[in-house]
């Protein structure tokens, strides 16, 4: 700490100002909010995951049914584990409630499926990532079929739909993202990079669903043209699609890497006789590297929790294939297409919000990765200085 | 400053009135998207008629709809399905009774294919082979040779469940099949690939060719038009339902719901692109 820093914390600690105080306060509560609120969310859908976590069975099939008329020689408490019931449900329900309960435990046992495969719990973690050979098929399968008398929840094909998509995204952004940010950080005129930076950032400004016609209408037709592909809609026209999303994104992060590299190594280069393109690629680019690196991460969470785009252009069909030109599944767009028709607190509502919480633990796992990777950068750079 | 004071205060008070006015008519309706169309369009005539009646109709699906039943924040649920076991079950918990099942139209659906497919008819068992995966050449039904792209629904929908259970009795549907996010999306798509088919609502299909299905190799192929859906020979029909908490089946919900299932509310369902109700489903007025 130097002079003129000891003094002006000193004068700071003199000029006590009231309103200055109640302003910092009002900040500080607005930030404790947003990171109570952020808290809040993970709880929730922490929460609503519980049942497949801990493999809870919300199947009971192999319960012997009663008739009606058993009622009354049942105890409250045989009721209760019965019916399912909590005590504060099993007190406001009345005699004829309870009745229609029981009938309709009846009706249930007698409609459900008697496949041994209806009274597997396929909400638990094994069925969720293994294969498995359900009836009707003629070997072990990843297979998402949420609806259906033999419900199947595996999320490897969502998992591989939404990897293959964010990849195919990544790269196509890259080789653009990264050609902008150099040209506008080095290569180009101050005058020129005031207009062309924020015009690039005004691609993150298309609202996605935009994005998301565009790539199902134009994008498509493109791609079935050239690669002559069965399917319209594939991984490749939503990765595409995406990139559009992406680019932006790696652009911005990539460019301010790029411009904090300090002067002077710009100008050793030229006092080295460099000429721009190597004083671009041999000193810039390394310098910035670790800056550029985090901003394919970025880029990568932005696609990998992107929903709209990939709804509207991907296919949605949830195969379990390796092929650019098949459709595939996103962990997102199921979430989006699936949770409103889901019964609350079903095994397939909650499958979805494990699936949720993968995809929050994933993207916050690239974000402090980017970070740490950002502040490396800092620390590189200062600490040379 | 006095100017802003009486602003305010009489937005408030103007503000209780329409809360009071509010209580006096109003019935909050929620629950499937297949429905929401018509369902406004009903509130719309019947607001109209009825200046004293508000009704706010709103998505979100038939689940969140069943949802709102329980939790008594809807008065009517609108369903593109029958209610499921588990909800009924949380029904009887949360007001000790089953909900109330309305049938309100009637809704058939199609099987698309591009009009540049020789094919014209196929029968339920083709259908249930073809959306199963187990037939994966359009010659294998008697056209040209090309695999078939498979266009069906997001399992969320109605439709979905309701072609799942009575075309392919259950069986699932081959991964393949490629989920569209709503019947003009899946029309859009099965008009650009020759090879494609899908399924939907019979009033839609502008630029598809609507196939005519046989329910087995020896009936007649029944083409999907009005007069065969209501009658029943058109095999891929459904209901599309309301419930209603019956403790809350009075009144002006019930004078609506009654007016819904009239001659009058059915002549607006066919504008919409449902069907109406059969004359023996219909309420009498």
């Amino acid at each position: 700490m130097n002079k003129d820093t000891k003094i002006s914390l000193a004068l700071t600690r003199v000029q006590f100002n009231w309103t200055e105080r109640i302003l910092e306060l009002g900040i500080l509560l607005i930030s404790a909010t947003t990171s109570v609120a952020i808290l809040m969310i993970f709880v929730f859908v922490g929460r609503e995951s519980m049942p497949v976590i801990f493999g809870k069975s919300q199947l009971d099939a192999s319960q012997s049914i009663r008739s009606v008329e058993d009622l009354h020689k049942m105890s409250a408490k045989e009721i209760m584990t019965y019916l399912g019931l909590s005590k504060e449900e099993y007190n406001s329900l009345d005699k004829q409630s309870l009745r229609e309960l029981m009938l309709l435990k009846i009706e249930t046992a007698r409609d459900a499926s008697k496949d041994k495969d209806a009274f597997i719990n396929a909400a638990s973690l094994k069925y969720l990532f293994f294969p498995h050979q359900w009836t009707g098929y003629d070997k072990p399968v990843f297979i998402w079929q949420p609806v259906s008398e033999i419900r199947k929840f595996n999320i490897i094909p969502l998992i591989v739909g939404s990897l293959k998509i964010s990849l195919i995204a990544i790269l196509v952004s890259v080789p653009f993202a990264i050609a902008s940010a150099i040209l506008v950080s080095v290569l180009v005129h101050p005058k020129i990079k005031e207009v062309l930076k924020p015009l690039i950032e005004l691609l993150a400004g298309i609202p996605s669903v935009v994005i998301g016609v565009f790539g199902l209408i134009v994008i498509a037709n493109i791609v079935q043209s050239v690669t002559g592909c069965v399917f319209r809609l594939n991984s490749l026209t939503a990765g595409i699609a995406l990139s559009f999303a992406v680019i932006p994104v790696i652009f911005s992060i990539s460019e301010d890497a790029l411009s904090s590299v300090p002067k002077s190594y710009i100008e050793a280069a030229y006092a080295l006789g460099a000429s721009r393109w190597k004083m671009a690629f041999q000193v810039v680019m390394p310098a910035a590297f670790p800056g550029v690196f985090a901003a394919l991460m970025i880029g990568f969470g932005r696609a990998f929790g992107e929903t709209m785009i990939v709804l509207m252009a991907s296919g949605n069909a949830s195969i379990l294939s390796a092929s650019i030109l098949d459709p595939a599944r996103t962990i997102t767009a199921t979430i989006a297409a699936e949770l409103a028709e889901t019964v609350f607190g079903d095994p397939h509502y909650s499958v979805l919000f494990f699936i949720g919480l993968l995809l929050f633990v994933f993207t916050f796992i690239l974000n402090i990765a980017a970070n740490l990777v950002m502040g490396h950068l800092r620390t590189r750079i200062e600490g040379k200085k | 400053m006095k100017a802003k004071i009486n602003y305010v205060l009489s937005t408030i008070i103007l503000g209780l009135i329409l809360t009071y006015a509010g209580e006096a008519g109003n019935i909050i309706v929620k629950g499937s998207d297949t429905l929401v169309i018509l369902a406004q369009k009903w509130a719309e005539v019947y607001m109209a008629k009825n200046k004293n009646v508000t009704i706010q109709v709103t998505g979100g699906g038939s689940g969140t709809g069943f949802a709102a039943l329980q939790n008594k924040s809807t008065d009517l649920c609108n369903a593109s399905r029958k209610i499921k076991t588990t909800e009924l079950q949380n029904c009887i918990k949360a007001f000790g009774k089953r909900p109330l099942e309305f049938p309100v139209a009637l809704d058939g659906l199609s099987v698309y294919v591009n009009t540049e497919n020789p094919i014209k008819e196929l029968t339920l068992q083709q259908l249930e082979a073809i959306f199963t995966g187990k037939v994966k050449n359009w010659k294998e039904v008697g056209g040209p040779d090309a695999q078939i792209t498979l266009y069906s629904r997001e399992n969320s929908s109605g439709t979905y469940e309701f072609f799942k259970e009575h075309v392919l009795k259950g069986k699932d549907f081959a991964s393949s099949a490629q989920a569209m996010p709503g019947t003009a999306a899946l029309i859009q798509a099965v008009a650009r690939d020759k090879n494609g088919i899908g399924y939907g609502g019979a009033a839609y299909g502008q630029g598809v060719k609507h196939l005519l299905i046989k329910k087995d190799d020896s009936s007649p192929a029944i083409e999907p038009v009005e007069e065969n859906i209501v009658n029943g020979t058109y095999p891929i029909w459904r209901y599309l339902y309301v419930y209603v908490n019956p403790d809350l089946y009075k009144g002006e919900i019930a004078e609506y719901l009654k007016w819904i299932r009239s001659d009058e509310g059915q002549k607006i369902v066919k504008d919409i692109g449902y069907y109406p109700l059969p004359k023996n489903l219909r309420s009498s007025n």
